[in-house]
């Protein structure tokens, strides 16, 4: 991504250009819909996706359980459903930290430069050196596998990319003539930083923010399908998949359903993450 | 190139030695000390006491982080917790697994990404195009531990074309020369022991390959785009050249230089995948073996191989760079 320095109302322009496009609004819709069904799961959801019904296990999707039922005869329909709110928390949790430690580092590097700018961007390069999915796996190894533990393995995984992104762009507002107004003038450092150079790097921190959501829901689900993240009987999409692959040649939709809807969400954010940053980075065009 | 060298060499071993703090430190966290591990709850405090002795716990963290860095230099990383045999010698015995699928999948991808791309880009804005650009916006989006599932499903489980998933048969003989399946079934000279290969490696290897098939085709189809609007092309389709080869000496030419990096920069990718992969179709490599260690508690083998990976991937990564730089005279006077 480019380090480009946007003024806000053309940026305002620009998002409606990009919300135009009809993927951004497939995506937006998407993302919406997950949202809509995180607030409202209890009342959209048929059955208490914990209660389970021996009775009726392993029924194949039928009027009375849409998507079918597991093992224990819980709903899958309802199981999917409340996973949305494990997926939402992992974006806010993850995808948060992420952006929050990585803003703050870029800011820092970039910013104060010198002897704070390399020690940061070392950190970084160490962080980058492992391939993500293992460094997860190291961080959810020393914190001890859990739900928390893997949301927060992720956002560090994550906070290299934010890092850079923001360093790069603080580096090129720093150049910009209302900086050196701002610096002639005698404004703090911290004014400076948190005035001039963090608002003007909002707009492709947005960008890769809802790139990485999706990226986030994946891998989060990743850790817990390998047993590593949300433990049973928690309705986690990636729990579900690692319950449903013991089923999956008698039982296809215990499996199939969490995995769409995985698919699904990771789509939406992804079709809105490349209309914006098409609109907002001239080389992605 | 000789300046560009030397520097990026400074910066490799200091990603090294953070890498080797990094793994150090994450093994130091880990819930429940190392003595408690082997011992069990119920081992008494002085025979824990001991045991830490002898492990050098007790040590203060520096000296043993020095231990550390002087045992993973000699390739001493201890024994495994679970079976007793050399920490690394586990991790040496996956690795052929997971390089073999890895490999795989990326010939997969770019085998068929490339050419993709250039056709999307030759054909901008019509429907071949967008029959090649729809399904990569899907490709990106894909979790593969879902998608392996499904392959399982359909291929191995309804249409019963391939196997449900392994290196091979339960029985089969194979020579272990390699480690690698296909390679040693050609070693072995049995031409139906590479086409069982071939057959368990397809699947895991075409699932794996999705993402960076879908990436290697979007990122050749920009590159592509972006070199047709150079002004040497223009100037070499106004000078009368054949347009077959302006595309191929000018404009793909152009275009392969970052098309070579992002191919190299899936490594990442394709290893974070690998763990997936070989959980889905039960392959013995080594993601599985990391994540099996991590729920085992098996700290030795886990800082095998965190700290193998690691270096693997930081020199394939330094190999890219440095041939970019090569390649690109811009790139070394960054």
């Amino acid at each position: 991504m480019s380090a480009t320095v946007t003024p806000i109302a053309a940026g305002a322009e620009r998002l409606g250009r990009a919300l135009a496009q009809p993927a951004a609004r497939l995506g937006l819709a998407i993302v919406f819909l997950f949202l809509f069904l995180c607030a409202f799961a209890p009342l959209v959801a048929p059955h208490d996706p914990y209660a389970q019904d021996l009775m009726s296990a392993l029924s194949p999707p039928s009027l009375a359980h849409l998507l079918g039922t597991d093992q224990y005869g819980r709903d899958v329909a309802s199981r999917v459903l409340y996973g949305a709110r494990y997926a939402l928390l992992a974006i806010v949790i993850g995808d948060g930290l992420a952006l929050a430690v990585g803003t703050t580092m870029g800011l820092a590097a970039g910013y104060l430069g010198g002897a704070a700018d390399a020690v940061l961007m070392r950190i970084v390069d160490v962080l980058l050196a492992f391939p993500y999915l293992l460094l997860a796996l190291i961080i959810v190894a020393a914190l001890g596998p859990s739900l928390l533990h893997s949301m927060i393995a992720i956002g560090i995984v994550y906070t290299p990319q934010y890092a850079r992104l923001v360093r790069g762009q603080v580096l090129s507002v720093r150049q910009t003539d209302f900086v050196r107004a701002a610096r002639a003038l005698g404004a703090s450092r911290a004014r400076i930083v948190l005035r001039h150079v963090a608002p003007n790097s909002l707009s492709p921190v947005i960008i890769m923010a809802t790139l990485q959501a999706g990226a986030v829901v994946v891998e989060t689900a990743g850790l817990s399908f390998l047993g590593l993240g949300a433990q049973p009987p928690s309705p986690d999409w990636g729990a579900l998949l690692a319950d449903g692959q013991n089923f999956f040649l008698t039982a296809w939709w215990i499996a199939t359903f969490p995995g769409l809807a995985i698919f699904l969400v990771v789509l939406g954010f992804n079709l809105l993450g490349d209309a914006l940053r098409r609109e907002f980075d001239p080389r992605a065009r | 190139m000789g300046d560009y060298l030397a520097k990026r060499v400074g910066q490799l071993l200091i990603v090294l030695f953070g890498v080797s703090v990094v793994v150090f430190v994450a093994m130091h966290l880990l819930p429940g000390d190392v003595a408690t591990l082997l011992l069990g709850d119920r081992a008494t405090a002085s025979s824990l006491g001991r045991l830490r002795h002898q492990l050098g716990l007790d040590q203060p963290v520096i000296v043993q982080y020095w231990r550390f860095l002087k045992g993973a230099l000699a390739g001493d990383f201890g024994t495994s917790l679970r079976d007793n045999r050399p920490a690394l010698g586990e991790v040496l015995a996956a690795f052929p697994v997971t390089l073999e699928l890895t490999l795989a999948a990326l010939l997969i991808a770019v085998v068929i990404g490339v050419p993709a791309g250039v056709l999307a880009a030759l054909s901008e804005g019509t429907w071949v195009d967008t029959a090649i650009t729809t399904p990569t916006l899907f490709g990106v989006s894909m979790p593969v531990f879902w998608l392996g599932l499904m392959a399982l499903l359909l291929f191995s489980e309804k249409l019963g074309w391939l196997p449900v998933g392994g290196l091979m048969p339960i029985g089969a003989s194979m020579p272990r020369i390699t480690g690698l399946s296909v390679v040693d079934a050609v070693l072995s000279g049995r031409l139906a022991l590479v086409a069982t290969a071939l057959r368990h490696l397809v699947l895991p290897a075409a699932t794996l390959a999705t993402i960076p098939l879908a990436l290697i085709t979007r990122i050749t189809r920009g590159e592509m785009l972006s070199s047709l609007h150079l002004d040497h092309v223009r100037t070499a389709r106004a000078k009368g050249l054949p347009e077959g080869r302006v595309i191929r000496a000018h404009v793909l030419r152009n275009a392969l230089i970052p098309i070579v990096t992002v191919i190299g920069l899936q490594l990442g990718l394709l290893l974070s995948g690998a763990v997936l992969t070989e959980t889905i179709f039960s392959l013995p490599g080594l993601g599985r073996l990391m994540v099996d260690a991590i729920l085992a508690r098996d700290y030795p083998v886990v800082q095998a191989g965190a700290l193998f990976v690691a270096v693997v991937f930081v020199a394939v990564n330094f190999s890219v760079d440095i041939a970019y730089a090569a390649l690109d005279p811009r790139v070394r006077q960054r």
